[in-house]
Order: structure tokens, then sequence, then C-alpha cells
């Protein structure tokens, strides 16, 4: 089938999610579609296969124009969508979760539909028994699960939103292997990914998104490094950097393997001395986010150590109540999910976050602690205002304003996403500051500018692989790019040494 | 339109007329004169100071209920297990009665006796509730739910067994205690104990205070609204809430001593007299206001009360209070709803 996209539009309040995104996908190809986290690529497939209706632009399958509104109506016109995690129903058996979405009749032929789906997986040589339940699958299985039963459906567009994150090396080479074989009987395959190893090695063609826009298109032979410029941009100029003088020992990380729901990362070794920044690079899910949330004590790590201070205190295991004690802080991305807690106003924040005792609260006192915050920090609302009112980057500024004084080591994700660059430059001034009075900070950030303008060193994450720690001067945007990207990574050790 | 105080209030008062004009809907199906009905019920309420002092007997328990349970909704937690907890106070106050009544104790020093033990008697159901939550995973509104017919059960076997009556077992419940051991009560015949309504009082002050100026109270608060926000803001999250749990069953559990010491004067199967569900709806309808407790739980009493002369007077069941408490909960969480959908929220601060 032939999917033609026409200025697609989709605004989420003031964020142009996609902006006049054409597209013309053939039959018989696999396209793929690139770019970093909020790029648009999933709300672009999302829109595609109904979930979100544009707010213009339209829609053309075989040179039809259609309008779709719901998932179901994408099904019928035959676009079918496999999510990164897969929608599927742990608690039932194959077979029920493949008849599930059928229209008509009251009762499911049971019987057909188990010598159809049996014919189909034969196709394919996946091999799932229908009895078995779907818990027991493997995300991989899983995926092949959900192929057979949009092609039951009668899916003629199929449409893959990261499907190489947590499946095994041999499930995707079963994976692609199907994929090309779907586009050699016709499908229209989009493939929506960051990594550029795996669009190089399938697609018949790539369309890279960057902020909402289409910025480029690339046909095979792919050029690894025009691909990088176009999803993160030109390398911009770097102002000059002071190299802190890292003191003494703040966080020794030794051997430390956590398991994630998806993927696992192993061995990760890494000292933080004081003063130091290190940034954790990589696509989000690359294991980054878990790493960090071990540092604070909130994930226990599976083997291997965390310890504390010059003195090498042994924190493993212990809660993150236990890591605050010990002057470490974190900084969740997800703010009012994590960070703060909406219904309660600033003032009430800074109460929490002091730890005061006694059993009254001091409401002058507190009033008090709250100005001079909100004017530190330069928030935008007063000490009344509850905290879900605040706009993102107060929010953000917030978060900041609630650290104690005196930390030994802050842990922050994406501490500038989606701030203007008034607020960005705002919040690093007040983190370096941090840094200057020997506090050290280990930062996730998906801006490759920011990674390299801040970090003394970073730590690139790919699919839990974690780099060596890597000096910030050595890397450049494009390489640093090329490694999120899973490449490259053959000639990293050795960079290790010197590091 | 914006969401305003005056808006909110206009709300309420809408959600109030719908639920009496379809309680009326129903008296007239059941064939009964609606302004007779209601009159019936405040005459029922305040007609006479012995049908007020009951409409105040009812109250005491409802209030100390709801203030328990103020907290429990604070840290965000539907105790449904109250129930239990108010019979589980009232088997511990029997017992603390049954041994230390003919102690040669004061009697003043074995009531006080049997409240402590009633406050310990519905915590420590309340923190199994808890408990099951946080180390088992099971959801607190089922785990009450279950705990409450445990409950329900260990009373009756103890009133037809171990604490039967001399001779035959009742369903009338254990032997009275002796009178010394009655709360005081303003007349002999009344049911009214000044000294319970002062506990009650106190106890929704003492909620009132917790919840607006105490760390803890804020802290309670914290972990409702987000309990994951809460612990990275250094909040031990679980230790909260089974702290509030236990505040809850406490309160629950003087309920319980109240029925037991003031009311029946004995342990009875119906102890709890479903004030522990009545409590949960006047909790939400002052949407879980601490100020708003003591007014709307005196209502609901008055309805109860007021509702008993129905089958007398008019033939009617006294259910009819409860399809009233029902209907108006039910209105004001609609009310709650539509006001949302509506009205939008206050401005953003940019």
């Amino acid at each position: 089938m032939l999917v033609e996209l026409r200025d697609i539009d989709k605004t989420f309040g003031k964020v142009r999610a996609n902006a006049a995104i054409s597209l013309r996908i053939p039959p018989a190809s696999i396209q793929g579609v690139l770019g970093e986290n909020g790029a648009g690529k999933s709300t672009l497939m999302k829109i595609l296969s109904g979930f979100y209706t544009p707010d213009s632009g339209e829609i053309l399958l075989d040179g039809k124009a259609v309008q779709i509104h719901s998932p179901a109506d994408a099904i019928r016109h035959g676009i079918g969508m496999l999510h990164q995690d897969p929608l599927d129903f742990p608690p039932m058996k194959i077979l029920d979760d493949f008849i599930l979405g059928r229209q008509g009749g009251l009762f499911p032929n049971h019987r057909a539909a188990s010598r159809e789906f049996r014919e189909l997986a034969g196709q394919f040589g996946f091999a799932l028994d229908p009895e078995a339940y779907v818990d027991s699958l493997t995300v991989g299985e899983r995926q092949q699960l959900e192929i057979l039963r949009l092609l039951w459906l009668g899916a003629r567009v199929l449409i893959f939103d990261e499907p190489t994150t947590g499946i095994s090396l041999p499930q995707k080479v079963k994976l692609f292997d199907t994929l090309k074989k779907l586009a050699a009987e016709g499908m229209t395959i989009l493939f929506v990914s960051h990594k550029l190893e795996d669009v190089e090695s399938l697609c018949t063609s790539a369309a890279v998104l960057r902020q909402g826009e289409l910025v480029g298109a690339a046909e095979p032979p792919f050029d690894t490094r025009l691909l990088v410029e176009m999803m993160f941009g030109k390398e911009l100029p770097l102002a000059p950097k002071k190299t802190a003088v890292p003191g003494g020992k703040i966080l020794s990380v030794k051997s430390v393997s956590i398991e994630g729901v998806r993927l696992q990362i192993r061995g990760v070794d890494l000292d933080v001395r004081s003063g130091e920044v290190i940034g954790l690079a990589g696509m989000e899910g690359s294991g980054q986010s878990l790493f960090l949330g071990a540092c604070a004590g909130l994930t226990q790590p599976v083997g291997g150590s965390f310890c504390l201070d010059e003195d090498e205190r042994d924190m493993t295991g212990r809660s993150h109540l236990e890591f605050k004690k010990r002057g470490v802080a974190y900084l969740p991305a997800a703010r009012l999910e994590q960070g703060l807690v909406p219904g309660l106003t600033l003032t009430e924040h800074f109460v929490l976050s002091e730890g005061l005792g006694g059993l009254f609260v001091d409401r002058k006192k507190a009033e008090a602690l709250a100005k001079e915050r909100i004017s530190t920090f330069n928030i935008k609302g007063t000490p009344e205002s509850v905290v879900e009112a605040l706009s993102g980057g107060n929010q953000q500024r917030a978060l900041l304003a609630l650290m104690r004084p005196r930390l030994t080591l802050i842990l922050v994700e994406h501490p500038t996403r989606g701030l203007d660059i008034e607020s960005t430059i705002y919040i690093w001034s007040k983190l370096k500051e941090r840094c200057e009075q020997g506090t050290a900070i280990v930062f996730i950030s998906s801006d490759l500018d920011e990674i390299l303008q801040y970090s003394d060193r970073v730590l690139v994450f790919f699919a839990g692989q974690v780099s060596p720690p890597l000096r910030a001067e050595s890397l450049s945007v494009e390489r640093l790019g090329a490694l999120i990207g899973g490449k490259d990574w053959e000639n990293l050790p050795k960079e290790a040494v010197n590091a | 339109m914006r969401d305003t105080p005056s808006r909110r209030v206009l709300f309420q008062v809408g959600a109030v007329v719908l639920a009496l004009l379809v309680t009326t809907v129903v008296l007239i199906a059941a064939k009964a004169p609606p302004l007779a009905a209601f009159a019936n019920i405040v005459q029922g309420a305040f007609g006479s100071w012995d049908v007020t002092s009951n409409v105040l007997v009812a109250w005491v328990p409802l209030l100390l209920v709801t203030s328990g349970l103020l907290l429990t909704f604070t840290v965000g937690l539907w105790n449904i297990g109250i129930e239990g907890q108010i019979i589980l106070g009232g088997i511990f106050a029997t017992w603390a009665l049954r041994v230390y009544g003919s102690s040669g104790m004061s009697p003043t020093v074995v009531l006080i006796l049997a409240f402590v033990a009633g406050m310990v008697g519905g915590s420590l159901w309340a923190m199994l509730a808890g408990a099951l939550k946080t180390f088992g995973g099971v959801n607190e509104i089922f785990g009450g739910l279950g705990l409450n017919f445990v409950a329900t059960a260990l009373n009756i076997w103890l009133i037809f067994g171990p604490w039967k009556r001399p001779g035959v077992a009742s369903m009338s419940g254990t032997l009275p205690f002796d009178q010394r051991l009655w709360m005081p009560t303003v007349t002999p015949q009344s049911m009214l104990s000044v000294p319970t309504v002062i506990i009650a009082v106190a106890a929704i002050a003492i909620v009132y205070l917790m919840i607006q100026g105490t760390y803890f109270g804020l802290r309670l608060k914290a972990v409702g609204k987000n309990a994951k926000a809460a612990y990275i803001l250094g909040i031990p999250t679980w230790q909260h809430m089974m702290a509030s749990f236990a505040l809850c069953g406490l309160f629950a559990g003087v309920a319980g001593a109240v029925q037991v010491t003031a009311v029946y004067h004995r342990l009875i199967p119906s102890i709890s007299s479903g004030y522990g569900y009545l409590g949960l709806m006047v909790a939400m309808l002052i949407n879980y206001k601490a100020a708003f407790a003591a007014p709307v739980a005196l209502f609901f009493a008055a309805l109860n009360v007021g509702s008993i002369q129905l089958p007398i007077v008019l033939r009617l069941d006294s259910s009819l209070a409860g399809v009233l408490q029902g209907t108006l909960v039910l209105f004001v969480l609609l009310g709650h709803g539509v006001r949302q959908r509506v009205l939008k929220k206050p401005q953003v601060v940019s």
C-alpha cells in the first residue's frame, strides 16, 4: 500500500510536535524514521495509526484521502502499529490475545483461529504455542505475536516503534529477516528508531526528524556522518571551559550490575571526585536513568557496590533516605510525577525538604525561607503558589531550590529539558556554583551540546552497554552522536586507558 | 467559566437540592407525602431534648471515625476496614472491663483502662490492614473489607462463646456491665455522656490541628498527593501510611469503647452500627476538610435519628435516611466531577 502524509501538523500546548511533515512511502519498502527523543517520530506514527488526529494535513492510502479517528479505524484501513512496549495482555493465553480486536461474532471460533495462527506463524518460522500464556514470552516473541495479530487483522502497513530495544541479537536478526520478507510480499514497513546501525542495515530509505520538522532524507548506502548531523544539528563552537581540579573521592561505583525491566547493565566502574561533572549520554531508555537511580539508592543493583565519600562507606543496598542523609540529592526528570507534590505550595515544599524537626510548622520561618529561596532562584511564583501552577522552567528552578545547602553529590536527570536558553544558562550557573563548593554532579541529558559543554567526563549508554568514562574534550558532537547510535564502540577501550 | 469559591458553593448547594429532589421522587413513588416525611425527620431529630440528645449520642462515634478517616484519606488511603476497627475497639474495651471491673480499682480508672484498651484494639486492627498493604501488597480496601468480616465473626464468637451470658447466649449481647462501670450520662435514662462528647470534639480538633499545622500532617499530605516525590523529598512513605492507619484505628477504637461503655453497656453483635461506612460518606461529603466534619456529621446523625420514627408515624421504612445520605454523597461527588470538567483551573503563573 502506498502511504502518503501531506503537511501533517500537530501541536501539544506550546510544542509543535509535527510541523508540516510530508512523507511518501511506496509499497514493498522499509522506511526508516530517525530522530532523537522528542523529535516528533512517535507523534507522527501515532497520527498514522489513529492514536492522535492531526491538527491539519492529510493522509492518503493508495492515493485516496482517509480519515483515521482511532486505532480500530487504522486497522480497518490496513494500518497496524507495534508499540515500543507491546500492548498485549500478559495474563491471557496467546490465542486469546491473538483473537482480541477481531470484529464480529459473539463467540470467537477458537479452532479456526488456532489453525490460522499456526499457519501464519509457520510462514515466518515463529515458534509460538497458542496455548501458552503471554507473560511467558520474551519481548521479541511478544513482537512476533503482535506482528501475527496485525497481519491476521489485515494490516498492509506495519509501523514498528523502536522494535530493537530490549530484544536479543538472534531475535533482532529474526525480526529483520521477517521485516524483509514482509516488504518483499508488498507490505509497507515504517521503522522508527534512533539506532543508526539498525536503520542502515535494514531500511530502503530513511527520513530524519528534528524538533518536529522533517530535516532530511537519505537513501542507501547511508552516510553515517550526514545522518548524525541531521539528527543532532551542526556542531556548535563550544565556549571555553574551565577544567575542574578534581578533589577527593565522592562516589565509587565498583563493577555494578543493574537489571531493569527491559535491559541489563553489567559491570560499570566509575569514580566521581569532588567538584567533577559527569554527563550520562544516550538515547532515553538506554540504561542511564536506571544507573542514576541506583546511584541514589532508588534501585538496588544486582551486583557490585556503591561507596560514598573519601572513607568509601559502602552504601550498597541502602535506601534512598540513607543516601540523602549522606548528602546525595536526586532530581528526577518527571518534575510533577516524582520531584514535586502537586497540590502543595512552594512554602510547603521547602518546609518538607529542609526536614525541620518539631511538632508544629513555624509559619513565619517557613514563609521567610520560601521567600528567600524564591528570590535566590528567581522563581516566578509566590510562596503560596501550588507547584502545578508554575511553568516548566520555574518548576525546574523550584526543584533546584529544594536542594539542601550542603551536598556532596547531585544526581540530576535532564536538568534543562524543555527550558528556554535563559533558564538553561541560569540552572547551569546554579549547578556550577555547587561544583565550586566541592559538590560532584552526575547528570543525564539527551542534548549532546549540553553533555559536551558541561561535563568533565562522559559515560555513553547504548542498550544497556556502558562506555568507560571518556574525557569530554576528546569528544565531538558527531562522535558522541555515533556512539549513542551504537556505532564506533570497537575503538572505545583504548581510549579509556587515556581517559 | 473560572473556578471560584462562590461557584464551588453553588455546586455544593445544587448537589443538596438534587439529592432532596431524588429523595422526594422516591417518596412519591412509595406513595408517601414528601413534605410530611421531611418534617417528621426534623421533628424526630430536634423535636424534643430527648431526641436531640439521641442525635448527639450518634454524633459522637460518627465524628470520632470521621476524624480518624480524615488522616487515612490525607495520606491517600481508603481505610474501609474502619468498621472492623470499631468492633475491635469495642471488644478490647469489653475485655478491659471484664478483667478490671471486679478488681476493686475505682470505676474511673477502669473506664480509662477500657478506653485505652479500645484504642489499642482499633489501632492494632488498622495496622494489620496497613501491614497487609505494606508488606503483603494487599490493597487496603480489600484487606480492610476482609478484616471487617473477621472482626464481625470474632465479635459474634465472643458473644456466643467465651463471653456468653450465664445460661443462654443471646443476640442481645453479653451480660450488661455493673452500673458502676457505665459512663456517666446527663440523666439516668439518657445515653448521652458528656465526657464522650468532649472526647469527640477533642478528636476532630486534634485532627484539624494535625493536618493544618504540624510537620507530620504536612508529610501525610505530601505522601497522599505524590508518594514517589515525597519519598525523594526525604519522607519515609510507608512509615507515614502505617502511622495514619494506627491513628485512624485509634479513633475508631475510641468509638467502639464509647458504644460499649456509654451506649449499650455491653458488647452487642452490631456494636459498630455502620458508623464506619457512614464516616466514609461524611469524609467524602466534606471533601476531606476537617473544618466541616462536625456539622456534617451532626447532620448525618440527625438524619439517622430523625428517621427512626418514620415507620411509626408514616409507615415508611427508616432506611429513608440512608437514601438521602447516599444520594447526597453521590450528587456532591458528581458535582466535583462536573465542576472539574466545566470550570477552568485557576490561571497558571508563568
